[in-house]
């Protein structure tokens, strides 16, 4: 009896996947009245957001913008309705990248070790994000190769996977420079120094750079080509910029480090944290590097981030750097997410450019432009709808729609758990059957 | 090269010439005591309801009077500030800062010590660094009173005591050079390496003989015979102080069932009990209102993990609701950020379920109350210590700026934040 429970479970969640798996209803969906950000253009008062099979289909004011007859229409008016979030940086779903046997591990794949049932997912569409770069972590020169997630109603990683035209998963590649990869007693295989740290790496780019000429050389004859090594297949993946690298870096002098690094190896590169980014902002410029930023409330904490500001985003973005934010969760709240943007335009940030920060400038950090990170017609219908202006610590996030599909309703009682916490907000197991029972609904709708 | 405070001021005023501008004659006004008159287009006082157009007029560091522009006439010589919204200074009613420095270096992190589980006779006051840069920090957003001192993570860490943020040696800026016992019950209260405590019921257990042990040091020091006298315990005095409620425990508590256990000690030996931190407290409700025991809760962004996991951004509102006395807190951070500010904190409960003077209250007078130093700070009051918070704008919105922070009637910051 319990066996033909538990396959009859099994089966319900298999049908729930391949539900969630085609996203989108056939009906479209007129969002009305609200002020609409689009981002790619001015604000639109008593705007209207038309969405179809996951995609939006239009944006613009009332008197522009032609609703189907057989749209279901649903009104917005005293709402905000923005792009869903990027979040370039996270460690949402407990993963873990490269273990302590060495400092280098491109072989590592975060992948392989992603909870997508941990809280921390729910938090973050409960704080407005629908798309998320999650890394493994910052004591490694290298720790392993990142992993591009929408959050979508899942049940398993492959239900969050991005992918390209070829069914390529998307990712890049985690490095750090700084303190956190050196170790005191540098007895074994991680770094002592600062220039240590360097060294390694470039040696490991330098061995990719081989690779990569002895397979180009072979020009496909198999007796000629080298052994298979999934490191440096990583790497070369890295050297041809098919894989951006996400670099830790918080201090002047060790961006700078980075930005050598990815002139020497042509990779293309996002400097992460960048907390003394405001220091060498024209430089960071000149190099065409981007800039991922983690606002936290205080200086300090460790020795990198004795210089934190405010004003770091402000700095960056004025020089000409493509800045974007980061929640680093758990390290700032993904539900909190929107306090970056804010706390940068109380610094000086223009609004404007603070949330184009937060979704386009992020999501061609992720090369998710055409798809995400705008409201317009053609790209994916992931947005949310906010009680009032995003940056006011007054407003709520009401509602996160990912590829059409609604993942977080503030009106849900399980869902506002997530959203502000209390009993029972600390294990998730028993919610989850709830989100399959919606992933359902959503479906059918 | 220029410091780290030129750069930034520098590259601040290349890009926020406006925001600067006031800086600029200010700092050598900052050190002196003159009569000052802070005008606030709304001015909340927390002493009543909030005057449009007030005044507040400072003398010899101390509020002179507060009143609509109206009915106070500003004396010729007083030097006027204006600001769009004026609060008193904030009060962060619990914070480790001063003994917890920003480097989160092994000598800049004294609001621990190891050794032993229990040490109630260390004083705040000989570890407190006014000249750490985070008391600086909290400052520029208009926090005027800490609350510090030894931190969470033994069973009894020390004592705290309460200060004013001026920069400077400890003796300036004490208001009370020890004002509790910090205890931690739960998982911060364990020890490691088999020592104990080594569970919860362990913890109890230890408070309770410490406790027993000093009726009986008081009860010998009473004597009437000097030679029947012991000798004298550091250690056991300080739980003295705690049995006769001169000192309140403090205790860190975050499970429900813990804040229980803490409740019944507090009973048995009729203890003044202050709960911190409180993650669960929402929960037993109706326990620690008929305890009549105050609560300073986390941070409204503390992480939800371990012993946390099942805190509530709303638990300030449920529980100012259930008509417990409470305040808002930076309490202590271990890593990024090192330290929280408690404004922010309470904005976001303001977000959360409290109102807007509610939220201000939890900061300001109803801090005051709690530390038991409502006579001198939290309100703006002819009387009371003029400290005060320049706005402009709403103090909670991310995007307003704290314009000037007022400490003792001088002007300690006049940047922007």
């Amino acid at each position: 009896m319990k066996s033909i429970l538990v396959q009859a479970f099994a089966l319900f969640l298999l049908l729930c996947a391949t539900f969630s798996q085609s996203p989108g209803q056939e009906r479209a969906r007129a969002f009305t009245g609200a002020t609409v950000i689009p981002i790619n253009g001015p604000v639109i008062q008593d705007g209207v957001l038309i969405i179809r099979r996951g995609k939006i289909t239009a944006v613009g004011a009332r008197a522009s913008v032609q609703i189907p007859a057989d749209a279901e229409v649903i009104d917005a008016s005293g709402k905000v309705i923005m792009p869903g979030l990027v979040d370039t940086h996270s460690h949402i779903g407990g993963g873990s990248g490269g273990d302590n046997s060495a400092p280098i591990q491109p072989d590592v794949r975060i992948l392989d070790s992603i909870n997508v049932r941990d809280n921390s997912l729910k938090r973050a569409r409960a704080g407005g994000i629908t798309t998320v770069n999650v890394m493994p972590g910052s004591s490694h020169l290298l720790s392993g190769q990142t992993l591009y997630l929408k959050l979508r109603l899942g049940q398993t990683i492959d239900d969050f996977l991005i992918r390209d035209a070829e069914g390529r998963i998307l990712g890049g590649m985690k490095m750090a420079n700084g303190t956190n990869p050196l170790r005191a007693e540098a007895t074994g295989p991680f770094p002592g120094t600062r220039a240590k740290s360097a060294a390694l790496l470039r040696e490991q780019l330098v061995k990719a750079q081989d690779y990569r000429d002895k397979i180009s050389r072979a020009k496909g004859d198999q007796t000629k080509m080298p052994a298979r090594d999934l490191a440096l297949e990583a790497l070369v993946e890295v050297l041809e910029r098919r894989r951006a690298v996400h670099f830790h870096t918080h201090r002047h002098d060790d961006i700078l480090t980075a930005l050598r690094l990815a002139k020497e190896f042509g990779f293309r590169i996002i400097l992460h944290h960048v907390t003394e980014g405001w220091k060498v902002a024209n430089e960071i410029a000149l190099a065409r590097a981007s800039a991922s930023i983690t606002v936290v409330d205080a200086p300090g904490g460790k020795l990198e981030s004795v210089d934190v500001s405010f004003g770091n985003g402000m700095m960056l973005d004025r020089a000409g750097v493509l800045t974007g934010f980061n929640t680093d969760d758990y390290i700032t709240d993904s539900r909190l997410f929107l306090r970056a943007a804010a706390l940068s335009v109380r610094a000086g940030m223009s609004r404007e450019r603070a949330l184009f920060a937060m979704t386009q400038a992020g999501a061609q950090m992720l090369d998710l432009q055409d798809r995400v990170g705008t409201l317009e017609a053609g790209k994916d219908a992931d947005f949310i709808i906010l009680s009032g202006d995003p940056l006011s610590v007054y407003t709520h996030v009401l509602e996160t729609f990912v590829e059409g599909v609604r993942v977080f309703d503030r009106a849900n009682p399980n869902d506002r758990l997530y959203a502000v916490g209390g009993s029972g907000a600390g294990s998730g197991q028993m919610l989850h059957i709830d989100e399959i029972e919606r992933s359902e609904e959503e479906a059918g709708q | 090269m220029m410091s780290f405070h030129e750069h930034v001021a520098s590259c601040v005023r290349r890009c926020l010439p406006c925001l600067f501008a006031l800086s600029i004659f200010t700092l050598a006004a900052a050190n002196v005591s003159a009569q000052l008159a802070v005008r606030g287009e709304t001015v909340y006082t927390m002493a009543g309801p909030m005057i449009r157009d007030g005044v507040v007029l400072v003398r010899d560091g101390k509020i002179e009077r507060v009143g609509p522009a109206s009915s106070v006439q500003i004396p010729a010589s007083y030097r006027t500030i204006n600001a769009r919204v004026v609060t008193p200074g904030l009060i962060d009613a619990h914070s480790v800062i001063g003994l917890a420095g920003y480097l989160n270096q092994p000598h800049d992190q004294m609001q621990l010590e190891r050794s032993t589980s229990i040490q109630p006779e260390l004083r705040a006051v000989d570890a407190y660094n006014g000249r750490e840069r985070l008391i600086e920090w909290v400052r520029g957003f208009g926090v005027t009173t800490l609350h510090t001192g030894h931190g969470p993570g033994s069973l009894i860490s020390g004592q705290t005591m309460i200060v004013k943020t001026i920069t400077g040696e400890v003796e300036q800026a004490l208001v009370v050079p020890a004002a509790m016992i910090a205890a931690s019950v739960g998982d911060a209260g364990l020890a490691t390496g088999g020592r104990a405590p080594g569970t919860y019921a362990k913890e109890i257990a230890m408070l309770r003989a410490e406790l027993i042990k000093a009726q009986e040091y008081d009860r010998k020091q009473q004597s009437a015979k000097e030679d029947q006298r012991g000798a004298r315990e550091l250690r056991t005095e300080a739980f003295v102080r705690v049995l006769k409620g001169e000192l309140p425990l403090l205790v860190t508590v975050q499970r429900a069932h813990n804040i229980i256990s803490v409740l019944r000690l507090a009973k048995e030996f009729n203890l003044r009990v202050i709960l911190d931190g409180a993650a669960e407290a929402y929960m037993v409700t109706d326990q620690i209102k008929a305890a009549g025991v105050p609560v300073i809760i986390h941070p409204t962004m503390t992480r939800a993990a371990g012993e946390t996991e099942n805190l509530s951004m709303e638990t300030a509102a449920t529980l100012r609701k259930a008509g417990i006395a409470i305040a808002l807190q930076s309490g202590f951070e271990a890593y990024v950020p090192k330290t929280r500010v408690v404004l922010f904190e309470a904005a976001l409960a303001a977000s959360n379920g409290l109102s807007f003077d509610q939220a201000l209250s939890s900061i300001t007078i109803d801090a005051a109350r709690l530390l038991g130093i409502n006579n001198r700070v939290g309100s703006l009051e002819a009387g009371k210590d003029a400290d005060l918070a320049l706005y402009d704008g709403d103090p909670f919105e991310y995007t307003t700026h704290c314009t000037g922070t007022i400490i003792n009637g001088r002007v300690v910051s006049e940047e922007t934040h």
